[in-house]
């Protein structure tokens, strides 16, 4: 069977950060695009737990296709946020030794920085580092300064991706789980409970689920996801006063281990763990993994003992059974992958899309058209340190006290041209019932206000 | 020009009502309260049972008609309520930065109080284990659905805690078709008097003692909880809905922005006998101080606290008296005020660690006991302690306060 000429010219599985930035890329480059996302909203599976930071890539395996597209990705990033209003909080982050052994890694660690062209990284003395951030414990031995790590929004950046993909005609399809894929020669047909969609060609972002795909699609995955659990403690927004630069540990082989690190909120948080599992769909959070992150916390910054938590989150992130990106591509079946994304996909997601871009017109080479005038979305600012909403006149009040998220804010997110698709893409999108009160005080109301606007209420049908 | 007022108070609860209400009757020029809901009132609004007002009106109200009385004893009196305005910031000398549908603007204040009230601990900050499903929550959001928003958010929910919030909740929860599955105390022993468990019992609810809760389940909705009870058994019951009830904790985010010093034992804010922060313009009352108090205590402290500031505010009052800290000691969780003066007896408000059940002793530098007091209660049972006033030997150093314990 031919494809028609409606098909579009690429199907994106999975609508995480990665699917978004690839539906982006390929919209703006001017490709038809449908994306597939099974969950009710983007960001559902693993890009939804992160640790919020903006990369340089500094420590990042040299010459890997990860640091070239975490690289490209940063440059991008920094170039577009404007246009889209993503905030960027320049806090740098040191690299903290805490033992003589991990002291005596760190000139090999600026090495690296340096080979990877990270080249205003440098080491602080132990003075320097305690000059720098006071309240770490006494225990300190030095640092090496990475002044280009940042913190970013990680929703309000996909979903400025998403946005901006689907104002160039580029289809979201949610609540639409692949279920059964038939190569039909000139295209491929995919099943999902949202109906048959076709596309020429298919680019695997499907995250957790990215083996399972790829088995589906060509009948043998080149890789294994292993699930790799992620906790997460966020502190209270006092806490972040005690600590102005992002604190990442002398990184071991397996993981970039526990950060410490204030968020463009304006709170403190720290994980994430680093938990092997079989289950793909269990983020659990568990009392002894959380208690050592708190206790760990204290041990770097003895301050925040005492301090009260707001939130606590875990996520589970794409490892397969080896460290690198899994990006490949079969042209012959007009399969593209980008799998095993299982760390850096906030930063890289951008150099990532335009990776895959490349392999796949390298390989299915068309005239494409790129739209003349390229949509810019703004993004609805939720840092801490610009001007929010609640700030103006007019925003009808504010619904969520503990985030300070208005009335008007919420009726924007659930008007949008990407509107959440459930209570964790609301709050995503707002910071609504985020705060320490975790709903305490408005959740009733935002179940309310967002009656009906949900493809996954917050309340159940017999709620009246 | 910056407006101006004689005393902001913040939080329109039965404490800052009250205390409003009282300074108008004293003769205070301008009070204003400034509320961040667009309901006055405070939590009683959406508790939608009795008994509530006994002291303040001599008759038994539901929540809600009790909130609408205090509100509209306040507004005879004169007190200017303005709803929907966040203070953000308390500044030296009285000086507040207010958030409003305007946006935001500042008033100066000749005296402030602080009665921001206080909330139930959230399952991020019990560090409970599981799935983040939705469908859980604390009693007060069970109540805004019901009460506020006339919506039933789930039918068959687990209750954790056993206070005398998740009575509440019980009770909330039968009277909208709710049944809840069980009442579980995690902490091993209940903490209301056993004869209200009956009360649990009798509207078909089981209470399940000393289970450790090990997991919330479900995946976009609650499906159940997972529970190990006392004998080491695993246990599942299945459920649509979780309560965290209870384990109250001051909403002191405004006083810890704004520099106030914090007590360790309450989270809340200092004071001295007679409602002073440690910002001499800052008064404090009500739940943000010790969580927590029925509306009738808090209500009583407002108008007392009311009293103190209208004297100070038409001063020029003797200096402040020498205070002294208290230290809580073995067995205190915490004690309110945290301080003591030669000013004249006081009454500490306390609570232990766990069941009471033995001597409170208040002991001065030297070792001397000041006052002490035999007690006996359950868990989270107020205990109170008078203590006379003291001499300047007695307030030569920090005084000790002491739960001695019976076997």
């Amino acid at each position: 069977m031919a494809a028609s000429p409606t098909v579009p010219d690429i199907a994106i599985i999975g609508a995480g950060v990665v699917g978004c930035a690839m539906a982006r890329k390929f919209a703006m480059e001017g490709a038809s695009v449908v994306v597939l996302e099974a969950g009710a909203d983007i960001l559902s599976g693993a890009s939804k737990a992160n640790s919020a930071i903006l990369h340089t890539g500094f420590d990042a395996p040299p010459g890997s296709l990860e640091l070239s597209c975490m690289q490209a990705a940063y440059d991008e990033y920094l170039r577009i946020r404007t246009d889209l209003n993503l905030p960027v909080l320049e806090t740098g982050a040191m690299v903290a030794a805490w033992t003589a052994e991990e002291e005596a890694r760190l000139p090999d660690l600026l090495a690296q920085a340096q080979g990877n062209g990270v080249t205003d990284t440098r080491l602080l003395s132990r003075d320097e580092t305690l000059a720098r951030e006071p309240k770490l414990a006494a225990h300190v031995r030095g640092a090496l300064l990475v002044p280009g790590e940042v913190l970013i929004d990680p929703w309000s950046a996909p979903l400025a991706y998403a946005t901006q993909a689907q104002a160039l005609g580029a289809r979201f399809h949610f609540l639409a789980p692949v279920t059964a894929a038939h190569d039909e020669g000139t295209h491929w047909s995919l099943e999902t409970p949202a109906g048959r969609i076709a596309a020429r060609s298919v680019v695997n972002c499907a995250g957790l689920q990215g083996d399972r795909i790829e088995a589906m699609l060509l009948g043998a995955a080149r890789f294994e996801v292993r699930p790799r659990k992620g906790q997460f403690v966020v502190y209270d927004k006092a806490a972040a006063a005690l600590l102005r630069t992002i604190l990442l540990p002398v990184p071991n082989d397996r993981t970039k281990g526990v950060v410490l690190t204030r968020t463009i909120f304006g709170n403190l948080l720290v994980g994430p763990t680093a938990e092997e599992q079989q289950d793909r769909d269990r983020p659990d959070v568990t009392e002894p993994e959380l208690e050592g992150l708190i206790a760990k916390a204290e041990e770097l910054v003895p301050g925040l003992r005492g301090m009260p938590v707001t939130a606590v989150y875990a996520g589970l992130r794409p490892a397969t059974e080896r460290k690198e990106y899994r990006v490949h591509a079969e042209p012959a079946r007009r399969y593209y992958c980008a799998g095993g994304i299982r760390s850096t996909g906030l930063t890289g997601a951008l150099g990532i899309a335009g990776h895959v871009f490349a392999l796949w017109l390298g390989a299915e080479p068309r005239d494409l058209v790129a739209p003349g005038v390229v949509p810019q979305p703004r993004m609805p600012n939720l840092a801490e340190h610009l001007p929010r909403d609640w700030q103006a006149p007019g925003h009808d009040g504010i619904v969520c006290h503990c985030e300070m998220v208005t009335r008007r804010e919420i009726e924007a997110a659930l008007d949008s041209p990407l509107p959440p698709g459930d209570y964790g893409g609301l709050r995503r999108r707002t910071r609504c019932a985020m705060g320490r009160c975790q709903g305490f005080n408005c959740l009733a109301r935002l179940a309310t206000l967002s009656e009906g606007r949900l493809r996954a209420p917050i309340l159940p049908e017999d709620a009246r | 020009m910056t407006e101006t007022c004689d005393v902001a108070v913040i939080g329109a609860g039965p404490a800052g009502l009250a205390a409003a209400t009282e300074l108008k009757r004293l003769g205070i020029g301008r009070v204003v309260v400034f509320e961040r809901f667009g309901v006055a009132g405070g939590i009683p609004r959406h508790c939608g049972h009795p008994p509530f007002g006994m002291r303040e009106f001599a008759r038994v109200l539901t929540g809600p008609a009790y909130a609408r009385r205090l509100v509209r004893r306040a507004e005879r009196a004169g007190v200017e309520i303005r709803l929907n305005h966040t203070v953000t910031a308390i500044g030296a000398g009285g000086r507040l930065t207010v958030a409003s549908l305007d946006g935001a603007g500042e008033i100066a204040a000749g005296r402030v109080l602080l009665a921001t009230g206080n909330r139930e601990r959230t399952r991020a900050q019990r560090l409970v284990p599981g799935l983040r499903p939705v469908g859980v929550m604390n009693t007060a959001a069970l109540q805004s659905f019901l009460y506020e928003e006339d919506r039933v958010p789930f039918r068959r929910p687990v209750i954790f805690g056993s206070e005398l919030v998740s009575l509440s909740a019980v009770l909330s929860c039968r009277r909208h078709g709710i049944r809840p599955v069980a009442l579980v105390e995690t902490g091993g022993q209940v903490k209301v008097p056993r004869p209200f468990l009956l009360m649990c019992r009798a509207l078909g609810v089981p209470v399940i003692e000393g289970a450790q809760l090990v997991s919330i389940e479900g995946q976009g909705r609650v499906s159940g909880v997972r529970l190990r009870d006392a004998a080491g058994r695993d246990l599942q019951l299945a459920a649509d809905g979780v309560i965290f009830s209870g384990q109250f904790t001051p909403e002191a985010t405004l006083a810890r922005a704004s520099g106030l010093a914090l007590d360790p034992g309450t989270l809340g804010p200092s004071i001295d006998p007679v409602g002073r922060s440690s910002d001499p313009h800052v008064f404090v009352a009500g739940n943000v101080l010790h969580p927590v108090e029925t509306a009738g205590f808090c209500w009583a402290e407002g108008r007392r606290v009311a009293r103190i500031i209208a004297a100070d505010l038409r001063g020029p009052g003797a200096a402040a008296p020498a205070r002294q800290s208290i230290r809580a000691g073995a067995g205190i969780r915490y004690v309110v005020p945290q301080t003591v003066t030669a000013a004249g007896p006081v009454r500490l408000n306390i609570r232990a660690e766990g069941a009471a059940k033995g001597h409170l002793y208040l002991r001065d530098a030297a070792g001397r006991t000041i006052a002490c007091r035999r007690v006996h209660g359950h868990p989270e049972k107020p205990l109170r302690l008078d203590v006379p006033a003291l001499d300047g030997d007695a307030l030569a150093g920090a005084l000790s306060l002491t739960l001695e314990r019976e076997t």
